[in-house]
């Protein structure tokens, strides 16, 4: 198994291993005292506490990397009080130090050499703890926000800092180096200028920035505090520093204190601005909530709370309400701080009030869509601005927004306005379209079981016996048509067939089909003559049919003994018949007239009936006129000559091969022109 | 697309019928010859000269009048039907019930 070193693992290790350098450190350094004391030399080179000293910086830079640096917050007064807890700890450890020294002032113990390194050790865990702590967080702070140029020069600072780690073997300090001072400059250079990454401060809101003001003053007295213990000596006179040797301390100290300084000095003067900054944020949050209200599945009230909430906030208003039109209803109102009376004085008010108008385009003429800014008198509220509301290129209402101070409405306020009333006309927009998306989706799932209904009144088995085939093929324009055959076996060898079609197409023919369906389905079953058929047919479709609505109609009574075929035409485009013996097909030329087109008995004496003998081979084509009437792009019809044209050639195939052929021409001549009436073909071969 | 005009010519009422009467355009057509039958006019003449196309939908305004046509002794006659036209009135049968005459001069001698 492969061993993987957590976060936690590394930051214990890294504390342990820091502790242990620290007291090897203080001990060689005792060990030292003693061995001056008593003239013995340890044999201890100079590398070995200066490079235990360098290990335990970087046990502790990586402590706190792990620690702090790799922790996820992004809030910054958390990072500062850290620093803060750090340093106050610090401080009072350090402090204790020196109370434990005033105390024993006078005493023996004071000159003891071996406590004093015990507490110069000391007082140097508790400053490395701050400045590398301290440094860890100012990273992150100055990282904030990063660029790719800054990642960059950060790095190359921090690089030049950790090797300044290993500077301390050369033994050399910044008084009389040359190389130390051009080494510490370059530093603090960069120090400097990475001092002036602070991103963070502007979204530190009022009371943030005073808090991190009191946090990074009190870091700065820490670190000054300190600076003062390490190389500042009590008497100013020939030597100001101690001699400071330690190129990463001095450094370190040096970019600690110089983005606290800037870091105070740039919340301060971000102060007054943060009001601002922070209304920015809130009214960017507030567009946003007026963008996402649909997707919560909020309704359209909800919508106008939100925008009625953002715009007051946004330009201070004291009352304000949205009226809505209801198309005549009683309008919809949603009120902030005023009641109805006062809101209808307030109203009769801005109508009489001084009017100025704020036209968004000098081209748009419609006052309607105007913004109107009033001055009011004699009235708590001195202003107000009246936005009309926009819903899909309709006002749909206004927003009046009132303030109790003369001319409260400067022009980044109407802007902003403007933008909040635009987002939340959208908003209610998309909510009305998405209902109306809803609602077309529900009547598509009404019209489909229309569809599935109707499917089912067509009949699956067409009734025939060994001396006829017989195929049937439909096809609605819309959901549901008005196309309909049927057949019926009369008896033994006799079969009634029947196809018609109802004028108009779509839903109101669909109902009428059903009608005629059932009528079929009852007559029928009286076994009567063709002609009497159609007669009770269209005494009965008179009394259903709308005013202008009538059917057209074939019907056939087929005897497969007699070989003979019963038929009327009630209106219905004539039959193509294909005679096997004269080898070319024909239409069936007999008169008739379409039920429901003469609604009274003398409907009768307009019925013909045609009979004939059918032989071997002999078909026939019934069909609807949305193959017929067919058209194609340039308005040219399918018509009779095709049609009978192709029964011509096909005549040899089986019914449902002539059926396949009439369709696929028919298809190849609409081209991509739709077809815009229900079509049916039923054929028949005689055998 | 439909169009229609009326205008009165000496003892008739002249309707003239431009571009296709399908399911929607022909309420236009009910209208206009509702009002016609509804004033009283006891001569009224259909111009079809320039109707390109009729659907079963137009056919069901002619029929829908055929009964108060009749009623009220109205010389109601159609002329000009293109053969196409034509032909999808004499297949419904309404040529029987109608009287339908190939121009205008033979429309203005049967009202006569």
């Amino acid at each position: 198994m492969k061993f993987k070193p957590t976060t936690k693992l590394i930051s214990r290790l890294s504390i342990t291993l820091g502790i242990l350098l620290w007291v090897s450190i203080a001990a060689i350094q005792i060990l030292q005292v003693l061995a001056q004391k008593s003239d013995v030399d340890l044999g201890l080179s100079q590398e070995v506490p200066r490079l235990l000293l360098d290990l335990f910086f970087i046990s502790f830079l990586v402590y706190y990397h792990f620690r702090i640096g790799k922790a996820e917050t992004s809030n910054f007064i958390d990072l500062l009080w850290r620093v803060f807890a750090i340093g106050l700890v610090t401080t009072i450890v350090s402090l204790a130090v020196e109370l434990f020294y005033t105390t024993i002032a006078n005493t023996t113990l004071a000159e003891n050499e071996m406590l004093a390194t015990l507490t110069y050790n000391i007082n140097f865990l508790a400053i490395s703890v701050l400045l590398i702590s301290t440094f860890t967080v100012w990273k992150k702070l100055v990282l904030y926000q990063k660029s790719r140029r800054l990642v960059v020069s950060w790095n190359i600072f921090e690089a030049l800092l950790m090797a300044s780690i290993f500077f301390n073997f050369t033994g050399l300090v910044l008084q009389n180096s040359v190389v130390f001072q051009l080494l510490y400059g370059v530093l603090a250079l960069m120090a400097l200028v990475l001092s002036a990454n602070m991103k963070w401060v502007a979204y530190l809101n009022f009371k943030q920035k005073w808090k991190s003001i009191l946090l990074i003053l009190l870091v700065t007295i820490y670190l000054v505090y300190f600076f003062r213990l390490l190389y500042v000596t009590d008497d100013s006179s020939t030597n100001f520093f101690y001699e400071i040797n330690n190129l990463f301390v001095f450094s370190l100290f040096t970019f600690l204190l110089a983005y606290s300084v800037f870091s105070l000095l740039v919340i301060l003067f971000n102060l007054p601005t943060s009001s601002v900054f922070e209304r920015k944020l809130e009214e960017a949050i507030n567009f946003q909530r007026l963008s996402q209200s649909i997707q919560k599945g909020e309704n359209e009230n909800q919508i106008f709370d939100i925008l009625l909430n953002s715009s007051m906030s946004a330009v201070y208003a004291d009352s304000g309400w949205i009226e809505i039109d209801k198309n005549g209803d009683e309008p919809l109102l949603r009120t902030r701080h005023i009641s109805r009376v006062n809101l209808n004085e307030v109203k009769k008010l801005i109508a009489k009030g001084k009017r100025k108008t704020l036209l968004r385009n000098p081209l748009e003429k419609s006052s309607e869509e105007d913004r109107t800014l009033v001055n009011i008198r004699k009235s708590n509220f001195r202003s107000a601005l009246i936005v009309p509301l926009k819903v899909q290129n309709k006002i749909a209402g206004q927003m009046y927004l009132l303030k109790e101070v003369s001319d409260g409405f400067n022009k980044e306020m109407i802007n902003i306005i403007n933008t909040f009333a635009n987002q939340a006309s959208i908003s209610v927009e998309n909510f009305r379209l998405l209902g109306e998306a809803l609602e077309n989706e529900r009547y598509k799932e009404e019209l489909n079981i229309a569809k599935s209904v109707q499917r089912a009144l067509i009949p699956k088995k067409l009734d025939h016996d060994e001396s006829f085939e017989i195929h049937a093929f439909t096809e609605a324009a819309a959901e549901v048509g008005g196309d309909y055959y049927d057949t019926f076996k009369l008896a033994e060898s006799k079969f009634a067939l029947v196809i018609g079609d109802v004028s108009g197409n779509g839903t109101s023919a669909a109902f009428h089909m059903s009608q005629m369906k059932g009528i079929f389905q009852s007559l029928v079953q009286l076994n009567l003559s063709a002609k009497d058929f159609l007669v009770n047919a269209n005494t009965a479709l008179s009394r259903c049919l709308e005013r202008t609505s009538f059917i057209t109609l074939s019907y056939f009574i087929i005897d497969t003994k007699e070989r003979t075929i019963e038929f009327s035409r009630a209106g219905h485009c004539p039959t193509l018949y294909y005679s096997k013996s004269k080898g070319s097909s024909e239409y069936f030329q007999n008169q008739g007239l379409g039920l429901g087109i003469l609604r009274n008995e003398r409907y009768a004496d307009f019925v013909h009936v045609n009979k004939m003998t059918f032989e071997k081979d002999d078909i026939a084509v019934l069909y609807t006129d949305g193959i017929s009437e067919a058209t194609n792009s340039e308005k040219e019809e399918f018509g009779y000559d095709r049609m009978q044209k192709l029964l011509d050639q096909n005549a040899h195939y089986d019914p449902i091969m002539i059926q396949k052929i009439f369709i696929s021409k028919l298809y190849e001549f609409c081209g991509n022109k739709d077809l815009n009436d229900d079509y049916t073909m039923v054929v028949i071969k005689f055998k | 697309m439909i169009e229609i005009n009326v205008s009165t010519e000496n003892n008739y009422l002249l309707i003239h019928v431009e571009g296709e009467a399908d399911a929607s355009s022909s309420i236009h057509l009910d209208n206009v010859i509702k009002e016609s039958v509804e004033e009283g006019h006891k001569n009224i003449l259909i111009d079809c000269t320039n109707l390109n196309y009729i659907s079963s939908a137009g056919l069901g305004v002619f029929m829908s009048h055929l009964g108060e046509i009749e009623e009220k002794e109205i010389n109601f006659i159609i002329f000009g039907l293109s053969e196409k036209v034509l032909n999808v009135f004499n297949i419904l049968g309404l040529d029987q019930l109608l009287t339908i005459k190939k121009s205008k001069e033979d429309a203005i001698v049967a009202i006569s």
